[in-house]
């Protein structure tokens, strides 16, 4: 099939769309770059001209730059670090033979499919609301005063409703590299005397870290992007503002895009260093 | 040590029965080899004794001890997979050191074992390796370590050659025979090779549909099957067998005999048949020769060259006192 002729005709039928992907990529960052190194303020002159490096160092000087950085790493880190022990064990639950398995499967998926701002808005109303919440109920059960979530534990809020996205999304790799386990290597392991937590550890989790490795590439890539949880329960107060919404502050509440689009800039260049990061240890554990 | 016995041992899964009531003896330092088709409950009968499935009834004796309810770990013996089943994230140190780990044996005798074990299998160069580095053959020799290292009672072999090039399994055959001879310890193998039950067995257990057709050493179920089953299924080429007319002669449902134990000549004999293929080995030559009275056709094993070509007519005279006559169960009549 691949001859000349039919390779040429595949690059034209694919030329549409490839140039739709570049174009959807390209202008929006060569935009980001064109406005941050400008003074763009719409509503106070508009565009004025050239700045140089200005915006840089404004973003970064600014005392709201470093607590948003280290927002963003501690809400990541803690949606890895649930998301995957949660899930580790919640693909071997899946995993053992049980009746109703495939409707108990779809219904562990089921919140990947809910979109972000109703997920938060459920967990902010239905859940963590001090007086009708669900954990207000709870607490008030048991005689304690309940927590105001969203005020007292912000941070840990988002953590839970961000991780409560992801968890299914962890457990469906994790489960689908589970089932990829040679039976005989725990039977081997079992005939070796190892007991069922000396065969998690010796034999499952290792023939885990490749899945796992993928799941924290990719749910780093997509929390630190996280905005429409937070937009929705604390608008980025009590310690909850992340670099993203610290950039969306920038252009829309204070109206600087070109401020605004030096935060980008930063944000891609903090994604690409996780990134690299990541691919190391990814490339490392793909090796063996 | 390593003396088991099963007595009226059973397993069902679900409805389904695969291994009725079942008696067997093995005895300390014996090669036993379980063979049979596919499917016939060979490996279900290992997997029985090593533990890692239970019994629906019956018992299982290990060393006098009853071990029908112990956990596989403790029943003190050692299993090779068919896949090998080696840990692929550990090095063969590592995996050979596996099972003193979890008996957590100090590290100075743990390295000792392993180091040992190493020499006898010719390992010791490749230690540092993981076993996505090695050869099918390595792979199958680690996976022996990781057995000898316990010091099992006995070596429970599931297929362990069956992923291995044809040369090389006639290595492996000799190493393992060669391992036994030297560890002198019992030793159970599940193949469906019959090559390799004759060629290393102390002791072969000939399995049909989950019942012991036949207990004996290699050449006593050469020489004597008990009926037509275990007679087809071992020696190679096949026994052939005859019905009808010639069967009636000699009162008996079906008669037997096996490609090397008729005579042929191209001028006269007892039957009378033309050559179908003839296959030139050097050593031997094997005639599959079209018979009337025979379903399929006769091997017939020729020493040497033979020069009969496809569609000559040749003349078969069995040996009379070879020969084995079967009743209409399938039965052989002494």
């Amino acid at each position: 099939m691949a001859t000349q002729h039919s390779r040429s005709a595949a690059r034209i039928m694919m030329a549409p769309a490839v140039f739709l992907l570049l174009v959807w990529m390209l202008v929006p960052l060569c935009m980001t770059l064109w406005f941050s190194v400008r003074s763009y303020l719409p509503l106070r002159g508009g565009d004025q001209g050239f700045v140089g490096l200005e915006n840089f160092s404004r973003f970064i000087t600014s005392s709201a730059f470093w607590p948003a950085v280290q927002t963003t790493l501690i809400i990541v880190g803690g949606v890895l670090v649930i998301s995957i022990v949660l899930g580790v064990l919640l693909a071997i639950l899946l995993d053992q033979p049980m009746w109703g398995q495939g409707v108990v499967r779809i219904l562990v998926i089921a919140p990947f499919f809910v979109m972000p701002t109703v997920t938060a808005l459920v967990w902010k109303n239905m859940f963590m609301d001090p007086t009708n919440g669900m954990f207000a109920h709870l607490w008030r059960f048991f005689g304690a005063d309940p927590v105001v979530w969203l005020t007292d534990a912000s941070v840990l809020s988002i953590i839970v409703i961000v991780s409560w996205q992801w968890l299914p999304f962890a457990t469906l790799i994790l489960l689908t590299a589970i089932q990829s386990l040679d039976s005989e290597q725990l039977e081997a392991a079992e005939m070796d005397g190892a007991n069922p937590v000396a065969r998690f550890f010796f034999i499952a989790l290792p023939h885990l870290s490749r899945a796992i490795t993928i799941v924290i590439l990719i749910q780093t890539i997509f929390v630190l992007a996280v905005f429409a949880e937070i937009f929705v329960t604390t608008g980025g107060a009590f310690g909850t503002r992340t670099l993203t919404y610290l950039i969306y502050q920038r252009v829309l509440e204070s109206q600087n895009v070109g401020l605004g689009s030096a935060g980008g800039v930063y944000a891609i260049i903090l994604a690409n260093i996780v990134a690299i990061f990541l691919m190391r240890i990814v490339g490392k554990n793909l090796d063996n | 040590m390593g003396h088991i016995t099963l007595k009226q041992v059973t397993k069902s899964f679900g409805e389904v029965q695969v291994i009725p009531p079942l008696d067997l003896e093995i005895n300390d330092g014996e090669f036993v080899v379980f063979v049979g088709p596919s499917g016939c409950g060979k490996s279900t009968l290992l997997r029985l004794i090593a533990g890692l499935e239970d019994v629906s009834s019956g018992e299982i004796t290990i060393d006098g001890r009853a071990a029908t309810e112990v956990p596989p770990a403790k029943r003190g013996l050692a299993m090779v997979f068919q896949s090998y089943a080696l840990y692929p994230h550990m090095t063969v140190r590592k995996n050979i050191a596996f099972p003193l780990r979890m008996a957590k044996l100090d590290i100075a005798e743990q390295n000792k074992r392993v180091e040992a074990a190493a020499k006898v299998l010719n390992l010791t160069d490749y230690l540092d390796r993981r076993p996505g580095q090695l050869s099918g053959g390595q792979r199958q020799r680690v996976a022996i370590g990781r057995a000898i290292v316990r010091e099992p009672a006995a070596f429970l072999f599931d297929e362990p050659l069956s992923n291995l090039d044809a040369a090389l399994r006639v290595n492996m055959r000799l190493e393992i025979s060669e391992l036994h001879q030297t560890l002198d310890t019992t030793m159970i193998y599940v193949t469906h090779d019959q090559v390799e039950a004759m060629t290393m067995a102390d002791k072969i257990v000939v399995l049909h549909a989950g019942v012991i057709e036949q207990v004996g050493s290699p050449l006593e179920l050469y020489h004597e099957p008990r009926n037509k089953f275990v007679a087809g299924f071992i020696g190679s080429p096949k026994m052939n067998f005859v019905e009808g007319e010639e069967a009636v002669k000699l009162n008996a449902k079906c008669i037997g005999i096996r490609p090397e134990h008729i005579g042929v000549s191209l001028e006269s004999g007892d039957w009378k048949g033309t050559v179908g293929v003839s296959e030139h080995l050097g050593s031997d030559t094997f005639l599959r020769i079209k018979m009337p009275g025979v379903q399929e056709h006769m091997t017939v094993r020729v020493g040497g060259e033979f020069g009969a070509r496809h569609g000559d007519t040749v003349y078969l005279t069995p040996d009379r006192s070879k020969l084995h006559r079967f009743d209409a169960q399938g039965l052989r009549i002494a």
